[in-house]
């Protein structure tokens, strides 16, 4: 039975394809991550340490205005603000900011924060050495905390943007906890 | 029934003389027999197109006046959600696939599918997942609320207990489809009565054969897409959920990339039956062949690489904007050689309006307007307009309802006689089509309007400027719902009745191909001795 034979050896290999493409949904998720780490889109780099190059200047020739947003996800009670609402930076110059946060839950809580940047144009020049969202926080019942994050503009940013926004949402990490320490570098507790 | 066929053929080929179908219900549930299974797909089809309707039917009604509470929000949105599911796996494609199961065989001269007994494997694992999706309506607390595309974080973290359901369900109906489509490749590939080149081979298994293929490349990501849901709902992954470092945008990016094959999914093999309708009817030669099969091939290839123009608003960065808007226009080419090359079948032809072609007219007109406001909505600044509104629900009902179901009424016309070896009523078949045409652009029409002026989609009420436009919608609607009465009439009358066969083996005039060779209606087993194609 040729024919039959014939039937066999193409089955098999279309459900080889169906087999792959399946596997190939599983592998959107890291090409996904991939792609917005390096191109910078949707906060995924701004969730990352980056250096700043050593040869980089201060261009005092011009200032960009930054706004720090908070939103809580969800009902999540938290109090959670920027110390500043809004400074001004030279590209290439290297600002720190704190953001403030106290639980009032009444309970332990692990939460983590997710950055997002407006423009999204703006988003890849906008570096963060050292951000209390690269890793969870946790908060003791009614614990306070200013949080850091150290930031700079990468001066290679298009002239056309003069103001960018950072916000950051509060999620509730509970269930999802990390193996990290509880209380990171540069967290002043209040 | 067609005792005399089935001997005359026995005596040819001796050896399924005691081999006609079993009797009773289990001929139904252990058949392996393509028409068997494409009937069997068809009529699964028309139960499911009726509860749909219904559906629609208490969504319109909902909307018939401002203010107006005859079904709660909640339930309203359970409705859109069910709707758009039975729609798009319950309907329509159950209807192509009964068609390419009834259909194709007779077309390549093959005695049956290549894989008989994976046929009835994936006709029924359908009704058990429509049983397992819809059992969600009587269960306490709500049926699926999220809309048929069950974004995430909506479909998870807030998703009802009864998702699960859902996300099972959607795997049996992936599997049944992946196994349907598995079926009709290898057909198509190793079936073909000698002497069927890639030349000759019908436009309608043509569009299936390509059609195949995108359900084995998409249907795969759909499953992996709600696996990763339930994951994420009972596993303690976070593949959607940002909290624990997951992203609910790449849900939008792995369900589209399923989701706008999908579109061409449902509508290639629609474009194969017209192709078939417009040149029987015209009595000429389909115009462009080679073209059309390019075209269909094209259409797939670029419908896997637009899908997200579905996401022009999530924060995509603007070269992406870009491409994804010009690679969307481009599908636009395609389509157009395929309108174009059935304008130029139709030129000159000596045209008869029987009930198949009127459908495949409608089908000409009206699928074009939803191609057209296709390629509104693909513009990016047009889209931050018009996304998520009424314009959108126009569009995707003209393409699906005008197209698709037209085209797959169009093929029920001009098969049924062939099925059945009787002449459906013309005079009902005609006044199934006005009605259908009235009532179908009384109910889309108007919502270009009401989407272009602001009304959204999915939203179980509305301001009271729109409320003649809506209750027009509502009386189209209803209208079109009455017409479909009118082809359950004639779908039953056909297959209760006794009459003895009084139609050719040729039915149409015009039309060409294997299958118009054999008796009507065709003996159980054809083809078993492989016709030589000249």
């Amino acid at each position: 039975m040729n024919i039959q034979k014939a039937n066999k050896r193409l089955t098999f290999m279309l459900v080889c394809g169906v087999i792959f493409m399946f596997g190939f949904c599983y592998m959107l998720v890291p090409l996904y991550e991939l792609i917005c780490k390096k191109e910078g889109i949707n906060g995924k780099s701004a969730r990352s340490v980056t250096t700043a190059a050593p040869g980089m200047k201060i261009d005092y020739s011009r200032t960009i205005k930054v706004d720090f947003i908070t939103v809580l996800h969800h009902d999540i009670r938290f109090k959670f603000i920027p110390l500043h609402r809004r400074i001004d930076i030279h590209p290439g110059e290297t600002k720190l900011v704190y953001f403030f946060a106290e639980n009032q839950t009444g309970n332990e809580m692990t939460v983590q924060a997710i950055p997002s940047i407006t423009p999204t144009d703006a988003a890849r020049f906008l570096k963060k050495t050292e951000c209390f969202c690269f890793t969870q926080q946790f908060f003791a019942r009614g614990q306070k905390a200013d949080m850091p994050v150290y930031f700079f503009i990468d001066p290679a940013i298009s002239k056309d943007i003069k103001e960018v926004t950072l916000s950051y949402t509060l999620f509730d990490a509970r269930g999802f906890e990390k193996k990290q320490a509880h209380f990171t570098k540069g967290r002043i507790n209040l | 029934m067609t005792e005399a066929i089935i001997h005359t053929h026995a005596a040819a080929d001796h050896f399924d003389a005691h081999h006609g179908p079993e009797k009773g219900f289990k001929r139904w549930l252990f058949t392996t027999n393509h028409k068997d299974i494409g009937t069997l797909y068809l009529l699964f089809s028309l139960v499911m197109l009726f509860i749909g309707g219904l559906m629609a039917l208490v969504i319109r009604a909902e909307l018939f006046e401002p203010g107006k509470v005859l079904i709660d929000p909640e339930f309203f949105n359970q409705m859109t959600t069910m709707h758009g599911l039975i729609m798009v796996f319950g309907v329509i494609m159950p209807a192509m696939a009964g068609l390419a199961n009834w259909m194709i065989p007779l077309m390549i001269g093959a005695p049956d599918m290549a894989l008989p007994r994976l046929n009835n494997w994936s006709f029924w694992l359908l009704p058990f997942a429509f049983c397992l999706l819809m059992s969600t309506l009587i269960m306490s607390g709500p049926a699926p609320d999220f809309g048929w595309t069950f974004y995430a974080p909506l479909s998870t973290t807030y998703g009802p207990k009864s998702t699960d359901f859902f996300i099972f369900s959607v795997h049996m109906m992936g599997a049944s489809s992946i196994m349907a489509a598995l079926n009709i490749v290898v057909t198509i590939f190793n079936m073909r009565a000698p002497g069927m080149t890639w030349g000759k081979l019908p436009l309608f298994v043509w569009s299936w054969l390509v059609t195949g293929f995108l359900l084995l490349a998409v249907m795969p990501v759909l499953a992996g897409c709600v696996t990763m849901m339930l994951m994420d709902r009972h596993f303690h992954t976070s593949f959607f959920n940002a909290a624990g470092g997951g992203d609910p945008l790449l849900f939008q990016h792995v369900f589209w990339f399923f989701g706008h094959p999908e579109v061409y999914i449902l509508i290639l093999p629609g474009f194969g039956i017209i192709s078939e309708v417009v040149s029987t009817f015209s009595r000429k030669r389909l115009f462009g062949y080679k073209f059309m099969v390019a075209a269909t091939v094209l259409i797939a290839f670029i419908g896997l690489i637009v899908w997200m123009h579905h996401m022009f608003t999530t924060g995509a960065p603007i070269t992406a904007q870009l491409y994804f808007m010009y690679a969307t226009m481009l599908v636009a080419i395609p389509t157009g050689i395929k309108i174009f090359n059935w304008l130029a079948t139709l030129f000159k032809g000596s045209i008869t309006f029987e009930t198949p072609m009127l459908f495949a007219l409608g089908f000409l007109v009206m699928f074009t307007i939803g191609g057209f406001s296709g390629v509104m909505l693909s513009l990016v600044p047009a889209d931050y307009q018009y996304r998520d509104s009424y314009f959108v629900v126009a569009h995707f009902h003209y393409v699906l309802v005008s197209g698709s179901l037209f085209a797959i009424f169009a093929a029920i016309y001009y098969w049924l006689p062939k099925w059945t070896g009787r002449m459906y009523s013309e005079r009902l078949g005609q006044i199934h089509f006005w009605l259908s045409v009235i009532g179908m652009n009384l109910a889309f029409l108007p919502m270009h309007f009401l989407g272009l002026a602001g009304m959204p989609r999915r939203i179980p009420d509305y301001p009271l400027q729109f409320t003649d436009f809506n209750q027009l919608c509502t009386i189209g609607a209803f209208i079109f719902g009455m017409a479909q009465l009118v082809f359950l009439y004639i779908i039953l009358k056909e297959c209760v009745s006794h009459t003895k066969p009084d139609v050719s083996n040729q039915v149409w005039e015009g039309a060409k191909g294997l299958e118009w060779t054999l008796p009507s209606p065709p003996p159980y087993h054809t083809f078993e001795t492989a016709p030589i194609v000249p």
